[in-house]
């Protein structure tokens, strides 16, 4: 790891091909600076993406990446951190990605609390496959699959993350720069699985969750004097549905994570050249 | 043929006769003698018919037959399921005191023995099955000693009282046969040497395999008959400084043991049919991001949830040809439980070596089948590991940067395989993905690019065919002209079944195929033979399929999908029908 490291270390020489204004690029740039703020360098860093305009994000950047299937980004994610606790791990994915498809996926994780972050690109729309609904999408949201609304309640993804018994809990406006990349921080920093909702807006298809529309109603949880480690204080801000916030809710201060609770410590890339010193050992056991 | 005896314990599931079957297995072993079990159980956890087949033999044994000589029923089913393998001279130990009334054929011997009260006598109503046991040492003449040291190691860590009680059980059930029966008429002894050997299934060797290359990381979603792999590794794993994660399912455990396989562990997972239909989805990523991957699959009866708890090789086709799009893949079917691992070894080999997925591709009989081999049969000092092209020093890693200074970690290379470097590799970062990709792993759509990468890919298998040994396993006459081929399991049956063959005068040359794909070349073989005959577990004849799709020339078909792994004597007499059964047009 070196100290000298610059945000634009994690930048690819690859043009996103995302929509001018589209709320990724903000996501990325925070997640790029938070990376190296943290001081992580492309060589010590695994950035995993699903399917979705939020799966071009490992093009983009440069690190180590892989480009996973539809909704299956979060166990690749835990794979790479059990095989190498040494490596910063990132996922990144969208909300059809990690809420709809990838629901289970998400549940199972945030309980396993492996140590990596975890940043979903929330535009409340399926945006690559030209505009239908998602599983964030308002129920009065008219959409070409839904041109009615879908007429059923939005996941709240935090309040699952709470009730799979989260350790970190964030939502941040990829609008808001400074606020965004400091929370990203956060959810590297933290000793477990770092969950970010981040609002991306989609410029095409949702004319509804605007940028206007969160830069009128974002409430900033530091200005409302939150304190993160009152579980009960989170509860009620991560189940009221009647406010946008940004900033950390709920951060669980004694959070142990997977690979100290399961003793997973070692760089299992490394092994030896032939089977293990002791293997007949194996084999005696059946005697 | 060796002087074998056949012995089983049948009752409800619940009953104990897992443990009960494995103690007297490990005794035999423990006598020098070789054993060779099966199981027949049923999809649930209590109740239903469930029994536990030992054959044994001073020789070595590598299949079950038609015959029953001792059988301890615990239930009326148990005698009526066996009746057709039960003969005159068999004797059949049963709990008269118990509330059901045996009927037992009258040529037959039977031997009451009150196990449950005898058993409590020694300590416990629990230990019935042991008092069993006992009297089965006695009517076989077999030293009662041996079952003591199975009782040590079964029961060793419970408490030395726990070990006492039942080898008193064991020794209850022996006095009370030796002075209330005379069995010496029916000639059952059972002859000890001084060999040591262990005993083991399949899905054991499938993990030890794992741990002697070098696969420090398992993902799993539990199912029959794929569990026990995950089992094993689970508490073995860890003392090689790995872990064995139980997924929330199938689509998780594949995508997580890519995720280790990328930060550069050994990795696999492990699952059934209906598995693998799921972990399809993941397929064609693992293979087209070049990730070296071990996904085993323990076949079962499909379709479907099919017949969970019984025997088929129904997927080969989907080893073979499962995902969209076309990507290549290795398919290693080992052919007995020792080739379970050391097939597992060169399947963790395989794949490093080529970056690309391998598919093992075991069954529920061996899976579920122990058996005895000398303990060199897996002599760790033979295990090699080769860990391909992974390049982790500067100079190595310069080599394949291109001009801008990019890892060319897809790079086109002329045997197909590119440069690996993992996490944690200075100027190695790279990304890599299911889009078709240029040398970098960015998405292209470049005509070229994508026509080099899918070649690139594909030469990796013809550099494979060229350097690696996709052999094949061969037994009886090689000069025969009646030829008989099979993949996986059905090889120890095989081989037996050549002894009843010959007593016959037939001669047969088996060729048993441990390589799916790539496979080895048969056309001379199958030309130089005027009967060929395919035997396989599943009702269509898939492995017969790509013979003849190979030779192109029909061949025989002995097909098996009624759950139940081919018997040596059913086997034989099968071929002789064959033989002279017509070619099909």
């Amino acid at each position: 790891m070196s100290s000298d490291v610059r945000f634009t270390d994690f930048k690819s020489d690859k043009q996103p091909t995302w929509c001018p204004g589209c709320g990724d690029f903000g996501t990325m740039n925070g997640m790029m600076k938070a990376l190296a703020e943290t001081g992580n360098d492309p060589d010590n860093t695994f950035v995993v993406a699903g399917i979705g305009c939020s799966g071009k994000i490992g093009t983009y950047m440069h690190s180590y990446a892989l480009h996973g299937v539809h909704g299956r980004a979060l166990p690749v994610g835990t794979g790479v951190k059990m095989a190498r606790p040494d490596i910063e791990v990132m996922v990144a994915g969208g909300d059809g990605d990690g809420y709809s498809i990838g629901a289970g996926h998400f549940v199972h994780a945030v309980r396993r609390n492996v140590d990596m972050s975890y940043v979903v690109m929330d535009n409340r729309i399926y945006g690559l496959t030209k505009g239908q609904a998602s599983p964030t999408s308002r129920s009065d949201f008219e959409t070409s699959t839904t041109p009615e609304g879908p007429k059923q309640p939005p996941v709240n993804p935090l309040a699952l993350a709470l009730a799979s018994g989260a350790s970190f809990i964030a939502q941040s406006f990829a609008s808001d720069a400074l606020r965004h990349q400091e929370i990203i921080q956060e959810a590297i920093e933290h000793d477990g699985f770092g969950f970010v909702n981040v609002f991306s807006p989609c410029v095409t298809f949702n004319d509804v969750d605007t940028y206007d529309y969160f830069r009128d109603n974002l409430v900033d949880l530091q200005d409302e004097g939150h304190d993160p480690n009152d579980y009960e204080a989170a509860k009620e801000v991560i189940l009221d549905s009647d406010k946008e916030y940004q900033g950390v809710m709920y951060q669980d201060e004694n959070s142990v994570p997977y690979h100290e609770k399961h003793g997973v410590t070692e760089d299992m890339s490394e092994i030896p050249d032939g089977a293990p010193d002791d293997a007949m050992d194996l084999v005696r056991e059946f005697y | 043929m060796a002087e074998d005896l056949n012995w089983a314990v049948g009752g409800e599931a619940g009953d104990g006769i897992d443990s009960t079957g494995k103690i007297f297995a490990q005794a035999l072993a423990r006598a020098g003698r070789h054993v060779f079990t099966s199981k027949d159980f049923a999809s649930r956890i209590r109740g239903g018919y469930t029994a536990y087949k030992i054959r044994t033999s001073v020789e070595e044994v590598q299949s079950v037959v038609d015959r029953l000589d001792i059988l301890v029923a615990l239930t009326q089913r148990t005698i009526d399921e066996n009746l057709d393998e039960l003969h005159d001279g068999s004797a059949i130990i049963y709990d008269g005191e118990r509330s059901w009334e045996a009927e037992i054929p009258d040529e037959m011997t039977a031997v009451d023995v009150p196990l449950k009260s005898l058993a409590e006598d020694a300590g416990g109503a629990i230990m019935r099955n042991i008092v069993a046991l006992g009297a089965a040492c006695e009517i076989t003449d077999f030293d009662v000693e041996y079952l003591d040291e199975a009782l040590e190691k079964r029961f060793g860590g419970k408490g030395s009282q726990i070990v006492e009680n039942n080898k008193e059980a064991a020794r209850l059930g022996q006095e009370y046969v030796a002075e209330n029966y005379d069995l010496d008429h029916l000639g059952y002894s059972v002859e000890t040497t001084d060999n040591d050997y262990v005993l083991l299934n399949g899905n054991e060797a499938i993990g030890m395999g794992a741990i002697a290359a070098g696969c420090r990381f398992y993902a799993g979603y539990p199912i029959t008959p794929a569990t026990s792999i995950m089992e094993y590794l689970t508490g073995r794993i860890e003392d090689y400084g790995g872990h064995v994660v139980q997924a929330e399912d199938e689509l998780s455990a594949i995508n997580m043991a890519l995720g280790g396989a990328r930060a550069g562990a050994r990795a696999m997972t492990a699952t059934s049919g209906a598995g693998i239909d799921l972990m399809t989805e993941t397929f064609g990523l693992v293979a087209t991001s070049e990730t070296p991957l071990v996904i085993a699959d323990v076949q079962r009866s499909g379709p479907s949830t099919g017949m969970p708890t019984k025997q088929e090789q129904g997927d080969l086709n989907m080893a073979l040809y499962g995902g969209h799009g076309e990507v290549p893949r290795f398919v290693i079917t080992p052919t007995s439980i020792t080739e379970c691992f050391w097939k597992t070894v060169e399947a963790f080999n395989l794949a490093e070596k080529y970056q690309t997925p391998v598919f093992l591709v075991s069954d529920l009989a061996m899976s579920v089948t122990e058996q005895t081999f000398p303990p060199e049969a897996f002599d760790m000092d033979d295990v090699e590991i080769d860990r391909g092209k992974l390049v982790d020093d500067d100079e190595e890693v310069d080599e394949w940067l291109d001009a801008q200074g990019h890892f060319r970690a897809h790079a086109v290379t002329d045997d197909g395989v590119s440069p690996r470097a993992i996490p944690g590799t200075a100027d190695g970062a790279h990304m890599s993905t299911g889009l078709e990709h240029d040398e970098l792993g960015r998405r292209t759509e470049d005509q070229d690019e994508r026509v080099q990468q899918v070649d690139k890919r594909y030469r990796k298998v013809e550099t494979a065919q060229e350097q690696e040994d996709w052999d094949y396993r061969e037994f009886g006459d090689e000069d025969a002209d009646n030829l008989i081929i099979s993949w996986g399991s059905n090889e120890g049956a095989l081989v037996e079944a050549l002894e009843y063959l010959e007593e016959d005068g037939i001669d047969v040359r088996v060729i048993s195929v441990p390589y799916i794909f790539p496979r080895p070349d048969l056309s001379e073989e199958i030309e130089a033979a005027d009967d060929v005959i395919v035997v396989e577990c599943n009702a269509t004849g898939q492995f017969a399929d790509l013979i003849e799709h190979d030779v192109l020339t029909r061949v025989k078909r002995i097909n098996k999908y009624t759950g139940v792994r081919f018997k040596a004597d059913e086997l034989a007499e099968q071929i002789t029908e064959q033989l002279s059964a017509e070619v099909p047009a």
